[in-house]
């Protein structure tokens, strides 16, 4: 906070982090429901989605928390209330700890963590435990099945996420994400700098690989088979009403926010744009307005990382179960290994 | 089993069908209506309600026993009507007492319609008659006389198509 001219005393900096942790998350989430899962989902099946609250239905969001905040918040009897109810506020929980590694500008960041992409990825199975608690304490079959598969699933593409990320790790040389970022935009291609070096260039294969563990991290189609409605009702969220189905609900997409936030940083150069094109050469350079207009310009690349993963969720039909496990282990961890390889090869070489 | 072959360019197929859909719904609109603003007219042999012509109806029963839900009452009596010729007897006939079709428990097989001998029901494509009480989904005989003025011309039959008996 250094380069604000204001100094802002520890308190008021721990407060600001905190409501920009929440709008962090929140925002995003929103934005990502009403553009790609009311407007976009509805226009790719040629019909307009929600059009009567507010202009366009803009205001449709805040009908639906209305509506589930007013429901009963009710439990099965034979469940296990305490952990019912804890369960979902686990899954949201992990959302807000991911969000505090990721850089939104060259001073602007929550924590700037020495390692991370490692804590993110750590943070991030923290959902894990609050799915496999939900479908266990719901005291219901197809909960439970759902609460299983979604732990296989999860454990099964965490390895691939983390293996997709080593590539970056090493091409960069650092854990941290504002490091990373700095090392995408001071990059070069064969010494042409007008682009930096955006990582989805050198490491798509990793790219690949992330997005589509990322994909199977989110529970969406085509890997949603923990809540597959048409055979386990809705797996794990089949118990939950009112406003835990809402923070289930608002988890979901606000992970897919994150996700495509840290995505973004890692692939794409994250807040930054290219140094070269106003001769910084170092994090300490960039001038201050970034601290503005990068938050904009991550959140742009975010968007268009959502807009992939909802793409892909509204084209493709379920995978099997077995087709997903076969999937995981059989294809993108050989290929991710093999990314690692040939990347640790050619860092060292050159 | 197994995978398979990966099928790569079917998955861009895919992707590429959402998309032009996308496309297309933007630029050109799509293809559902927005219906309380703009009404849709349904196709003129859709089974919105069913009209009653009452004239036709000789209380023979016939929909009442072939209807599966039990949701046609009816009840009638006879009367004497004049004689068709002078000096002929007075002619015994049914005059409709009630005639109700409780639309809460139709099913809209339109058994009803094809089994009346007499051409008393027809289906019409009039479909907005929701209530928000239940059992003013009862429509009783003059309701269902009223349905007749929606009910459509029969289309032309096709060239050689059997006439029926009637």
């Amino acid at each position: 906070m250094s380069a604000l001219a204001v100094e802002i005393p520890y308190w008021g900096q721990s407060l600001l982090r905190v409501l920009a942790g929440i709008v962090a998350v929140l925002l995003p989430a929103g934005t990502i429901v009403y553009v790609f899962l009311f407007k976009m989902m509805s226009f790719m099946q040629s019909r307009l989605g929600p059009m009567e609250a507010g202009p366009y239905g803009s205001l449709q969001l805040f009908a639906e928390v209305g509506k589930w905040l007013q429901k009963e918040d009710t439990a099965p009897e034979a469940a296990d209330h305490r952990v019912f109810k804890m369960a979902p506020l686990i899954v949201l929980l992990s959302t807000f700890l991911l969000v505090a590694a990721v850089p939104f500008g060259p001073d602007a960041w929550l924590t700037n963590f020495e390692v991370g992409i490692f804590y993110a990825l750590a943070v991030s199975s923290i959902s894990v435990l609050g799915i496999l608690v939900a479908g266990w304490s719901s005291a219901n079959k197809y909960s439970l099945l759902g609460g299983l598969r979604a732990a296989g699933q999860l454990i099964a593409y965490e390895l691939p996420l983390v293996l997709g990320v080593i590539g970056v790790v090493i091409q960069a040389g650092s854990m941290n994400m504002q490091e990373i970022v700095v090392a995408q935009n001071d990059g070069a291609i064969f010494g042409w700098d007008g682009l930096g070096n955006p990582y989805i260039l050198t490491q798509f294969i990793g790219f690949l690989v992330f997005m589509i563990a990322v994909q199977a991290e989110l529970t969406q189609p085509p890997f949603d088979m923990p809540i597959a409605e048409s055979e386990l009702v809705s797996g794990y969220m089949t118990e939950y009403s009112g406003f835990r189905f809402l923070i289930f609900f608002i988890a979901e997409f606000a992970t897919v926010g994150v996700f495509s936030l840290i995505a973004a940083v890692l692939f794409l150069g994250g807040w930054g744009v290219p140094f070269a094109w106003f001769g910084w050469d170092s994090v300490d350079s960039v001038d201050n307005w970034m601290n503005v207009a990068g938050p904009l310009i991550l959140f742009t690349k975010m968007m268009a990382l959502s807009f992939l993963i909802m793409w892909v969720r509204f084209s493709f039909p379920r995978f099997r179960e077995d087709q997903l496990q076969r999937f995981a282990w059989k294809v993108l961890i050989p290929l991710a290994l093999a990314n690692i390889v040939i990347t640790a090869i050619i860092k060292v070489a050159l | 089993m197994g995978l398979g072959k990966p099928k790569v360019p079917g998955l861009f197929k895919g992707l590429g069908v959402t998309l032009k859909t996308l496309g297309r719904t933007v630029t050109k609109g799509a293809d559902t209506v927005q219906y309380p603003h703009e009404k849709e007219a349904p196709p003129i042999r859709a089974r919105g309600v069913i009209a009653l012509h009452e004239d036709n109806c000789t209380v023979c029963m016939l929909c009442v026993r072939s209807c599966p839900d039990w949701c046609i009452y009816i009840e009638g009596h006879k009367t004497l009507a004049p004689p068709r010729r002078a000096g002929g007897k007075p002619r015994s006939v049914s005059l409709l007492d009630r005639f109700d079709i409780d639309y809460a428990l139709c099913m809209y097989c339109g058994i009803c319609v094809e089994v009346c001998p007499f051409d008393a029901l027809f289906w019409s494509p009039e479909y907005e008659y929701s209530e928000p009480r239940i059992a003013e989904l009862l429509h009783d005989k003059e309701k269902l006389g009223e349905w007749m003025e929606t009910v459509p011309e029969a289309p032309e039959l096709e060239a050689g198509a059997d006439r029926g008996k009637k």
